[in-house]
């Protein structure tokens, strides 16, 4: 089996506050901003103290996926989730249960963003923050 | 452009009636494609010739472009208004996040008339505009502080801008700025001394929607070229490393860098306040404009204890660039950088615009020293490098204690009108001197420039390329055409520092994703015609080519280019005058 990927923050302290992450998450569909965008970068209390970015850590036994009334959001082998849309309610258990906060919300479909774990933006990020990384055994 | 695309959408306020609306332009945006040469078509429809900067008359226009959220560097937000400091056209441009904060709320332009009785703040988002109370925020010392209670108050982190004014804002000072995100800056022209007229104190712009692109898998690869032109090539390296103090050295080294209110072009202690030295001593972190990969601002970490208690700090995060070094620093002979820094700080927290006090401040110096001027209108003794004083007077201007403060705050050109010194006055249209004695193309770029700004036409880069001065027709003719191609450039609108990546043929590429047709011929055409739209705009505020004159103290002090003749710019401006009323006549 290949080894299941996710995203890694490197160093938040080198992150310059770009969102050029989020736009690429965007992109993955051909549109510019941040309506889709499964990541988010915001400052912590004011830009001078630096940025935080939140993405979904692929936990290995995600409370997202335990807490998913429809069996929507199911565990993905080897960490994190995966998401069938035609079977989710928009319900936003699955928000309210993530602690770091990493399930945006579609306001267009009323579904939420979950992250894929491709990558796209970490081709993108100039400043070394983000990984792809292997999610390892616990 | 793409049917699809909300960037026609227009937000009107009213503050007076607590009323907003909106309306699709697609005509404007169609013909003039977004931020300056839209700006000027709704400033020309909505502003009254004959308003009082600083009455509800006046207009406020923020607009973004195509560009704008969608590529890298669309990050700068157009603000159009009439200037209080020069009494004719303002025009100023901001990154941070406002640009993309009010794109993708699905607007491409803000449209803000009449005032408010009370003080009060905006939030707008994708269904329109909130009218809220500011009262308690009115008159808080620091911008930051209302920064910080605007967080709180307010939603949408990471998806939003926060704009504000200081206590020069509120107290009409007529070059006071409108910061945002805390280190960006409606700097220049006095657009916070219109906030506060209208008793605006802020405007939160909440933004997380998307722009539908019209040609998806061309647009994937147009983004990714410009990103690796902006990341693998040298064009914006600099702009990262050091950012614009990396200027501050070769500017001294040719004699280009005013000093001391330009009695000397060169600073013999520049090397203390260089970029590099900062950088190495106090650089604390950088920071980036939404969707720029370069992240030009840097910021300074200043360590400072506190007196009353011993190994007690506080650690303030303080922004610096090129011209705020060179106007509160070099032009004040300040050569220590805590204490630049600190005065870099009030500047910052009391909403003032740093190029502009720099230059009030040096005239001021100056003034003192000759006896123009005493202690009775000073009140604190200015002295070259004395930083302390510097501190105070710029409180000074903010809180306008006396009559001479109450006319220093009204910019250089009023107080050397009242109190003498006119000759040494470093006022170019009304507008503050930039940070460049490089020669007549800067010089006179400052003066025809529409915004007396040296962005506007760039003559300083021209005079370090040019070994010897163009004939005075010729130079004219080169600073227009520059200053023409760079209102494409604000109206796609994409940061000026990304000009070398911008060149007509990526624009035309960028803009054929969104939908756009055009070539190159056709957009420096558009960039003419935006460029003449302006100086009518300016003809029809009253504007006055033929009082354009050179302060004398810019002839007597040494030049790169030599010791600059007023006969030069005597031709070099009929020239301009020449041009200009044909551009007038033809309107």
């Amino acid at each position: 089996m290949n080894p299941v990927k996710r995203l890694e923050i490197v160093d938040p302290e080198r992150c310059v506050g770009c969102q050029l992450c989020m736009y690429a998450c965007e992109r993955r569909f051909g549109d510019a901003g941040f309506a889709r965008s499964a990541i988010l970068v915001r400052s912590v209390g004011g830009v001078e103290r630096g940025f935080t970015v939140i993405v979904c850590r692929a936990c290995q036994d995600p409370p997202c996926a335990k807490v998913c009334p429809t069996g929507a959001l199911t565990p993905r082998d080897g960490g994190g989730v995966t998401l069938n849309p035609s079977k989710c309610i928009g319900c936003g258990f699955c928000v309210e249960s993530c602690p770091i906060g990493a399930i945006f919300w579609n306001y267009e479909v009323n579904k939420p963003i979950i992250c894929t774990y491709c990558g796209y933006c970490v081709e993108f990020c100039p400043h070394g923050v983000l990984r792809l990384g292997e999610v390892k055994g616990e | 452009m793409n049917p699809r695309d909300p960037l026609s959408r227009v937000l009107y306020i009213d503050l007076e009636h607590r009323r907003f609306w909106t309306r699709d332009r697609r005509d404007l945006f169609e013909r003039w494609l977004g931020g300056t040469g839209v700006a000027i078509q709704l400033l020309k429809e909505e502003l009254p010739r004959d308003a009082d900067p600083l009455s509800p008359k006046n207009v406020i226009v923020f607009a973004v472009g195509p560009l704008t959220a969608t590529y890298p560097f669309g990050s700068k937000t157009v603000a159009m208004f009439k200037s209080p400091l020069t009494g004719n056209l303002g025009e100023s441009h901001a990154g941070g996040r406002s640009a993309t904060s009010i794109r993708l709320a699905g607007y491409g332009a803000i449209v803000i008339k009449g005032a408010s009785d009370t003080p009060i703040y905006l939030v707008v988002d994708e269904s329109g505009a909130y009218f809220r109370d500011a009262s308690a925020l009115w008159g808080i010392t620091s911008t930051l502080t209302v920064g910080r209670i605007l967080r709180e108050a307010t939603l949408g982190q990471g998806y939003r801008s926060i704009m504000r004014i200081g206590r020069a804002g509120e107290r009409l000072v007529r070059y006071a700025a409108v910061m945002t995100e805390t280190y960006r800056h409606f700097g220049r022209l006095g657009l916070g001394a219109v906030f506060g007229s209208k008793k605006l104190k802020a405007i939160v712009i909440r933004g997380g929607g998307s722009v539908p692109i019209y040609d998806k898998r061309e647009y994937r690869e147009v983004y990714k070229q410009v990103f690796e032109l902006a990341v693998k090539s040298d064009l914006m390296k600099k702009y990262h490393d050091l950012g614009t103090p990396m200027n501050i050295l070769p500017l001294n080294k040719i004699g280009a860098l005013p000093t001391r209110n330009l009695t000397s072009a060169r600073f013999e202690e520049a090397e203390k306040i260089s970029g590099e030295r900062i950088a190495e001593e106090k650089l604390g972190r950088r920071l980036a404009c939404s969707n720029c990969p370069i992240a030009c601002i840097h910021l300074a970490a200043l360590k400072e204890p506190y007196p009353d208690e011993p190994y007690f700090y506080k650690t303030t995060f303080i922004s610096y660039d090129y011209e705020p070094i060179y106007a509160l620093g070099t032009m004040l002979g300040i050569s220590d950088i805590d204490g630049l820094l600190k005065l870099l700080d009030v500047v910052e927290v009391y909403g003032l615009d740093a190029m502009s006090t720099g230059v009030c401040l040096a005239w001021a110096t100056e003034a003192f020293q000759r006896g123009i001027i005493t202690r009775r209108e000073t009140i604190v003794e200015l002295k070259w490098g004395d930083y302390e004083n510097y501190i105070k007077a710029a409180v000074n201007i903010v809180d306008q204690p006396n009559e001479f403060y109450e006319v220093l705050a009204k910019g250089v050109e009023k107080a050397s009108e009242r109190y003498g010194g006119r000759e040494f006055a470093l006022s170019f249209g009304g507008n503050e001197m930039p940070g460049y004695h490089t020669g007549y193309g800067a010089h006179i770029g400052f003066l025809i420039g529409s915004r007396h700004s040296h962005l506007d036409c760039a003559g300083y880069s021209l005079d370090q390329k040019l070994k010897e001065p163009l004939p005075p027709r010729e130079l004219v003719e080169r600073l227009i055409e520059e200053e023409s191609w760079r209102q494409i450039l604000s109206s796609l609108v994409v940061c000026f520092f990304a000009r070398g990546i911008y060149k007509p043929e990526m624009v035309v590429k960028a803009l054929k994703t969104l939908g756009y047709d055009y070539d190159v011929d056709g957009l420096r055409d558009l960039g003419r015609e935006i460029y003449e739209e302006k100086q009518r705009l300016k003809h029809e505020l009253g504007f006055k080519p033929e009082a354009l004159r050179p302060p004398e103290r810019v002839l007597e002090t040494e030049s790169p280019h030599g010791t600059l003749k007023i006969e030069y710019f005597d031709e070099a401006l009929k020239v301009y005058r020449e041009m200009l009323s044909r551009i007038i006549s033809q309107g």
